[in-house]
C-alpha cells in the first residue's frame, strides 16, 4: 500500500494526517477528509466574495486557504487599469470559474464563460463543500426541484456557496432546503424529505407584515409628537395588536 | 509567590494516601471533551477538565494577517491564549499578561511541531484558546482543546496532542494537579506529548525535582497523555457518530 491523500507514511507504518473515513482500496491508502476548506480545483465553478481591489485586478475570497486575484483581463469589461472599483466593490459576489492551482497555492480564477459574472441582489447560503453533489442531485435532480418549487433562481458554487435569488418566501425555504441537505445529506430518502418540506411549505405565503399592525409606511408618516408622551395604559384590553405595537422610540 | 501561614495549607495527602478531592496520585481528573462546539469558526472544541472550563477555536488555513508574518514555503500557527476575567476568583484584569502572552508561545510551538504546515504555504492557522474557569492546568486544557479543535478544522497533523501536568504534592508525585495541589505543591510539570512519536512538544516546570523525581514524573505524565490521547479521539468520533456516518 502507497500512502495517499490524508496520509503520511513513518518507516513502514501509513498514518492518518486528517481527520475522515479511512479508504483502504489498493494500492493507495488515502483518508477521506470529513473537515476542511474548500481546495480548489481547475474547471469548479464557485462564488467568491471580493475582499479587495488593486490596480489590475480583485482578490476574492472563494472559501479556500487563499485569496484568488481575480485580473482586469478575465473579465467581460473594458476595465482600465486602476478603474476596477467602478465594476466590483468589496463586498460584492461573482461567480468565477477555477482557471489553475500551483504548487504554493495560489488560484487563478477567470470571469469569462457561460454564466459567470456579478451576482446582483439575492443571499448566499454556505453549506459544506463536500455535500454539494447532493444539492445537485442526480443529473441535476435535487437542484431542479428546489428550482421548480419554489420560483428561486438559483447558482451553485462548487466551494460550498449558494446563491438564491427571488422573494423572500422562496429564499427561506430554498435556504431551509439547502440546511437540510447539509446536515442530512447522508440520510436516506433525501430527496423526498426535501420535496416534502417544499411541498408542505408551497401554499404557506407569510404576510411579510403582521397585518394586526398598522403598516410600517403609515406608522413612518405619523406626526412625531407623540414622541415620549407615553400613552395611558389600557386597563382593560392588553390584545395583541396593542401589546405588540412597538413604541415610536424604536424608529 | 507569597508567604503563606503554616495554618493556611490544606491537608494535599491523607494517611492513606489519598489526595484533596478523593484521587489516587496516578488518577486524572474527569474530562468531557465536545468537539466542533462553534458554528463561525472552521474548527472548535470545548473541554471540561475537573473545575477548568476551556474553549477553543480554530480558523484557517487563512490569509496571514498582518502580512510580514507570511511564510513562503508554509502556514504559520497563530495561538492566542487568553483567560476571561471571571475564570478566577479574583477578577483578573483583562487582555495580554506576561503569563497569557508565554503559553501563547509554547502552545502555539508545540502545535507547528506537529501540523504539515508545508501543505498550505503562505497561509497562517489562528488557534484561539478562552479560559472560561480555571482551576490548575489550564495550559493542558486549552492545548488539548485547541488540538480537538484543529483537528475538528481538518487541519493535516501528526497526530492528536494530549496533554497533562504532573506536580509534586506532599513529596509525592502526583497526576494532574488541582488548584490547591498547585497552590501549595512542591513542583508542577505540565508536558504536551505525540502519541504516534513518543515525542514530547511542550515540557515546562516550576519548583524543584530530583533526578528520581523528574524520571518517575516524566513516566506518569505519559501515562497520563495517553489516557487524555484517547478521551480526544472519542470526542472526534461522537461528532460524526450520529446519523448512519457515510463509509462507516
Amino acid at each position: 500500500m502507497r500512502p495517499g491523500r490524508g496520509t503520511y507514511r513513518v518507516g513502514d507504518t501509513i498514518y492518518a494526517s486528517i481527520l475522515g473515513y479511512y479508504d483502504p482500496r489498493p494500492p493507495v491508502a488515502q483518508v477521506i477528509p470529513l473537515a476542511g476548506r474548500y481546495i480548489p480545483r481547475p474547471g469548479d465553478t464557485v462564488i467568491g466574495t471580493v475582499t479587495d481591489a488593486q490596480g489590475t485586478f480583485w482578490l476574492l475570497d472563494v472559501g479556500a486557504p487563499r485569496w484568488a486575484p481575480l485580473h482586469i483581463t478575465g473579465t467581460p469589461w473594458k476595465v482600465e487599469v486602476g478603474e476596477t472599483q467602478r465594476y466590483l466593490h468589496v463586498g460584492d459576489a461573482v461567480l468565477v470559474r477555477v482557471e489553475s492551482l500551483d504548487p504554493t497555492g495560489r488560484i487563478g480564477v477567470t470571469m469569462l464563460g457561460e454564466g459567470l459574472g456579478k451576482l446582483d441582489g439575492g443571499t448566499i447560503v454556505t453549506i459544506s463543500p463536500a455535500k454539494v453533489p447532493r444539492v445537485i442531485g442526480r443529473r441535476g435532480s435535487m437542484i431542479e426541484t428546489i428550482t421548480r418549487m419554489t420560483g428561486a433562481e438559483v447558482a451553485i458554487g462548487q466551494n460550498g456557496r449558494i446563491w438564491v435569488s427571488g422573494t423572500p418566501d422562496a429564499i427561506e425555504r430554498v435556504s431551509e432546503a439547502l440546511r437540510m441537505i447539509d446536515e442530512e445529506g447522508h440520510r436516506r430518502g433525501l430527496t423526498q424529505r426535501v420535496e416534502g418540506y417544499l411541498t408542505a411549505t408551497s401554499a404557506r405565503a407569510p404576510p411579510l407584515i403582521d397585518p394586526r399592525l398598522p403598516s410600517v409606511v403609515q406608522r413612518l408618516h405619523e406626526p412625531r409628537a407623540a414622541d415620549g408622551a407615553e400613552e395611558p395604559a389600557g386597563p382593560d384590553d392588553d390584545g395583541p395588536s396593542s401589546s405588540a405595537e412597538p413604541s415610536s422610540h424604536e424608529y | 509567590m507569597g508567604t503563606v501561614g503554616a495554618k493556611d495549607v490544606p491537608v494535599l495527602m491523607s494517611p492513606d494516601g489519598l489526595r484533596i478531592d478523593g484521587r489516587r496520585e496516578d488518577e486524572i481528573r474527569p474530562i468531557r471533551i465536545v468537539a466542533g462546539a462553534l458554528r463561525q469558526a472552521d474548527g472548535s472544541a470545548f473541554v471540561e477538565w475537573g473545575h477548568n472550563k476551556v474553549m477553543a477555536a480554530v480558523y484557517g488555513p487563512r490569509e496571514v494577517h498582518p502580512r510580514h508574518l507570511q511564510e513562503n514555503h508554509k502556514a504559520i500557527v497563530q495561538c492566542r491564549y487568553n483567560m476571561a476575567a471571571f475564570s478566577v476568583d479574583e477578577r483578573k484584569r483583562p487582555g495580554l499578561d506576561r503569563r497569557s502572552q508565554e503559553i501563547s508561545k509554547v502552545i502555539g510551538e508545540a502545535f507547528e511541531s506537529v501540523v504539515f504546515a508545508e501543505e498550505f504555504p503562505r497561509t497562517s492557522i489562528d488557534v484561539y484558546i478562552e479560559v472560561l474557569q480555571a482551576n490548575a492546568g489550564t495550559r493542558c486544557a486549552g492545548l488539548v482543546a485547541a488540538s480537538v479543535a484543529l483537528a475538528d478544522a481538518g487541519i493535516p497533523m501528526v497526530d492528536l496532542l494530549p496533554a497533562v501536568a504532573v506536580g509534586k504534592v506532599a513529596g509525592e508525585i502526583v497526576l494532574d494537579l488541582k488548584k490547591e495541589e498547585d497552590n501549595y505543591g512542591e513542583a508542577d510539570l505540565p508536558m504536551a506529548l505525540v502519541p504516534q512519536s513518543g515525542r514530547l512538544v511542550l515540557l515546562q516546570m516550576e519548583g524543584h525535582l530530583t533526578r528520581e523525581e523528574l524520571a518517575k514524573a516524566l513516566d506518569l505524565g505519559v501515562q497520563g497523555c495517553r489516557e487524555v490521547h484517547a478521551k480526544m479521539k472519542e470526542a472526534l468520533r461522537t461528532r460524526y457518530a450520529e446519523g448512519d456516518g457515510g463509509a462507516a
